[in-house]
């Protein structure tokens, strides 16, 4: 996390100094009540740039259904619940840098990530032609054939079956390139990210504890 | 009641052209208006900054970053939903020129 010293100068300030000190992390309020340069917190411990770069979604409640589609695809525990049962981020740390998989997920376009490149995940406002060609929204039982964890179960188990039989490692290794190729290119999915994966029965595991959480909201406050 | 003006300089990440945030920043400077400025307001909103939560208590703010949606749904995440009048200039897609001339009626 970054600093929170904060740099109090007077107006009239030269542009290459503000910008010398917002890229080290520190905030700078020009103003006329303090004499240039003063630090208006000389205890404080001097800031240094932060290393995590700050990629998290972001949520658009005007547009959120609180489906929860979000919660239960997300490996990585990055959404949670509030009292409330409102979905909400909880822990943006864990958030895969570059990856926006979630907000493609989203079928109401509802996920933005700031920092994202494109239109309308960064914050654009979402057009027409976004919701009508669902461009936001990959079906991933279309793109995997079928729902992605009887899919999953049903790879682990022909693949045990295969393997029992003729070991093709190799075949098997093909085919799951193949799968992260589709993903990574159809959802701009950072290579990382895909290789980072936990197993099969690690995300299978997660999958059944986010549905939990997810349907526990959902019974507890129907919408 | 004069606006706030609030500058982000999205130190983290590269996607405001670093020509339109270096001018924009000259601008502020150079109008001689008070003005505060953060290196990011998304890590700003990831860690529940109480700035933002102060900036968005006191009326009337001109913020120069990026989508207005974007901005509006950061605030809203740090539990400082931004005010009805908060005008959020897009360095992402308005010039230096429009933005500073929203914010401080000038030319660059």
């Amino acid at each position: 996390m970054s600093a929170v010293l904060q740099v109090v100068m007077q107006p009239g300030a030269s542009a290459q100094a503000l910008s010398a000190l917002l890229e080290k992390g520190y905030s700078v309020r020009v103003t006329q009540d303090a004499p240039r340069t003063a630090v208006s917190d000389p205890t404080e411990v001097a800031p240094s740039p932060s290393k995590w770069k700050p990629w998290f979604p972001v949520i658009d409640y005007q547009r959120c259904t609180n489906c929860m589609q979000c919660l239960s695809f997300c490996l990585f525990d990055v959404y949670g619940v509030s009292k409330e049962g409102k979905i909400q981020v909880q822990n943006q740390t864990n958030c895969k840098t570059d990856c926006p998989a979630c907000s493609r997920v989203c079928p109401e376009v509802a996920i933005l990530f700031p920092k994202y490149r494109h239109n309308p995940i960064n914050g654009s406002e979402v057009q027409a032609d976004d919701l009508r060609r669902e461009a936001m929204k990959v079906d991933i039982s279309a793109l995997l054939g079928g729902d992605i964890y009887s899919m999953l179960r049903d790879r682990s188990a022909k693949a045990k079956s295969r393997f029992s039989k003729e070991r093709d490692e190799d075949r098997a290794l093909k085919e799951r390139l193949n799968c992260l190729n589709k993903l990574q290119q159809a959802m701009d999915i950072p290579g990382e990210v895909l290789a980072a994966l936990p197993s099969v029965d690690e995300i299978r595991r997660k999958a059944e504890v986010a549905k939990a959480k997810a349907e526990e909201a959902k019974r507890q406050f129907p919408s | 009641m004069t606006p706030r003006i609030l500058y982000c300089h999205c130190a983290y990440a590269r996607v405001l052209a670093p020509e339109v945030k270096q001018a924009v920043l000259a601008g502020l400077a150079d109008a001689g208006v008070e003005f505060e400025a953060v290196p990011d307001l998304c890590e700003m909103s990831a860690r529940r900054d109480e700035r933002l939560q102060a900036l968005a208590a006191e009326g009337p703010v001109k913020i120069a970053a990026c989508f207005p949606r974007a901005v509006k749904w950061l605030f809203h995440s740090a539990g400082a939903p931004l005010p009805e009048e908060a005008e959020v200039l897009n360095m992402r897609e308005q010039s230096a020129e429009a933005v500073l001339h929203n914010i401080v009626g000038v030319k660059v």
